[in-house]
């Protein structure tokens, strides 16, 4: 635990010794802003689905940047091979990256809390408890995606690479529900669960189900695993 | 305290250590020389955790690396080749990640990093962001990162290429410091460095150890110590040649044709002086003798001839 936390107040430091942090949380709050403020008033409903619909497509191109240098900055600069021998295991260094890319996520994420306070002062019967999941969701999502760029990070030392793989990952699990009708019918169900859409779309509405808990914690749990493997691979190079 | 056992390391189809095997004492400087590509880096490597052997252990205090990788690495402070670091941290910042992830904080952090300021002279820039530094400051930080709890075992990877003549007095005057403490293995192709430097020398090519030893060690065990230099006139190749059946103590290294004389370089060993017999040879052949003088072989000479002809001098 204590290696972890070394590992994660390096990351989070890091981020933040660069102008890429600040960057970052300024552009996603513009972006998320204007596509949310563009229709909020149009569609004049005292709800924030909209913004759980744009954030995670905003995500689908931010995290992977964020992420992109998490383990392949380190194979570039060389400083794996500071980093892999010290006193520390491998599962230790990746949860610590993932926590301070994720932490950067929820930062990001606390931007657009602003539209919430809006929505308090001018809609009425606002569910709250909607909110409150809808936001949950967004931090599982972001888990998620945070653990395949940290994965898409570790296979390679070019962070455009990373990128680009991190992407193709992250876009495959958000349209996997949207290609249903090109799936076979007997694979449609085990698709349809994979999907990151369709377990997000339950706790947007307000319905927090273990099954969709569950889901987002083993997604994650199996890059941060993979992620490990690779990382350890090395060894046997 | 450190056992190599049969070590090997194989990438794909290449090998580049092949069984290797040395033990390696306490409070030892000891030099690990090879040319690029010889294995050294590998070695260390494999010595640190950061690659695991393809056959073979290593053991620190008995323990192997393989099942307790994080206890021996506990005990080592390791200097990679080209000295990566964090550019945008700030020197403290850095030494400061190395003694937490050492669980060294609070008071001990200060006092550690009071003692490695002072060793490695860091006193100017320990506020200073590390992508800011000179080569020589950013090798010393590596060091000092290195040393920061005071481990037993210092592993450096080429401690001082890139610096200038002054930086590499300075970080050798470090070393043997730290040797009479620690034991000190470091890796170099800087010679007269690892010479001036280093109690024992083990020299690697092809991934096999060739030589292993103290400098002097090595250039008595080396056979043909002395080289006698020849320039001569009036002489044929074939009398040159027949020159080996006559003395028998010596051997011919090279013959080069000048314009109107030869150069002939003959070696023999430490406890002959055939010196008269090869005047004596030229008088009887009606040679005109131009020169001859003669030199002893310095680590250079061994390292060559061990690196390129693939000789074996075990001391």
């Amino acid at each position: 635990m204590h290696n972890i936390l070394t590992i994660y107040k390096k990351e989070l430091r890091s981020f933040f010794t660069t102008p890429m942090a600040y960057i970052f949380l300024v552009v996603f709050a513009l972006v998320n802003g204007y596509f949310f403020t563009n229709t909020f008033f149009l569609y004049n409903q005292s709800d924030m689905r909209s913004l759980f619909g744009i954030v995670p497509l905003v995500y689908l191109f931010f995290i992977p940047a964020v992420s992109m240098g998490l383990i392949s900055r380190e194979k570039s600069l060389g400083t794996i091979e500071i980093i892999t021998t010290l006193p520390i295991r491998e599962r230790d260094i990746i949860i610590g990256k993932f926590l301070a890319g994720l932490s950067l996520i929820l930062v990001a994420l606390l931007t657009t809390v602003v539209h919430y306070i809006t929505l308090i002062n001018v809609g009425t019967t606002i569910d709250h408890g909607a909110v409150f999941t809808g936001y949950l969701g967004l931090a599982l999502l972001g888990g998620v995606y945070t653990s395949v760029g940290i994965f898409s990070s570790s296979l390679t030392e070019n962070q455009v690479i990373a990128f680009i793989v991190g992407i193709a990952i992250v876009i495959t699990f958000f349209l996997m529900d949207k290609l249903l009708v090109f799936v076979p019918p007997g694979l449609a169900g085990i698709i349809q669960y994979l999907s990151t859409e369709f377990h997000l779309s339950n706790m947007s509405r307000g319905v927090i189900d273990t099954r969709n808990i569950v889901y987002f914690g083993s997604v994650i749990g199996f890059f941060l695993f993979m992620t490990t493997r690779v990382l350890e691979s090395r060894k046997w190079s | 305290m450190i056992r190599i056992e049969n070590l090997s390391k194989n990438y794909g189809h290449i090998q580049a250590v092949k069984s290797i095997s040395f033990s390696l004492s306490d409070k030892e400087i000891v030099g690990f020389l090879g040319a690029n590509g010889a294995g050294k880096s590998t070695t260390l490597k494999m010595m640190t955790g950061y690659l695991s052997p393809t056959a073979g252990n290593v053991f620190v205090d008995g323990k192997n690396i393989i099942e307790h990788s994080l206890e021996i690495q506990k005990q080592i402070g390791y200097l990679p080749e080209l000295n990566p670091l964090y550019a945008e941290m700030k020197v403290y910042e850095y030494l400061k990640f190395h003694a937490e992830i050492r669980g060294i904080i609070d008071h001990d952090y200060k006092k550690a990093l009071e003692r490695v300021v002072v060793e490695c002279a860091l006193q100017g820039v320990v506020h200073r962001t590390i992508g800011n530094c000179s080569k020589g400051y950013k090798q010393r930080i590596g060091l000092a990162a290195a040393m920061i709890h005071d481990p037993k075992i210092l592993i450096l990877d080429e401690p001082v290429s890139g610096l200038d003549p002054n930086q590499i007095v300075d970080i050798r005057q470090l070393i043997k410091k730290l040797g009479k403490e620690k034991l000190v293995l470091m890796s170099s192709h800087i010679l007269q460095e690892i010479q001036a430097t280093v109690d024992r020398i083990i020299i690697i090519n092809n991934g096999e150890i060739v030589a292993d030893g103290t400098s002097d060690d090595l250039i008595s065990g080396s056979k043909g110590m002395t080289q006698i230099h020849l320039e001569i006139q009036n002489a044929d190749e074939n009398s040159i040649q027949d020159m080996k059946a006559v003395i028998p103590s010596i051997s011919i290294e090279s013959i080069h044709k000048m314009s109107n004389s030869i150069q002939v370089t003959l070696e023999h060993t430490s406890t002959s002086d055939p010196r008269k017999d090869v005047f004596d040879y030229a008088v009887n052949h009606e040679w005109t003798l131009v020169e001859m003088s003669t030199s002893k072989r310095n680590l250079e000479d061994i390292f060559r001839h061990l690196t390129q002809d693939g000789g074996s001098a075990d001391a």
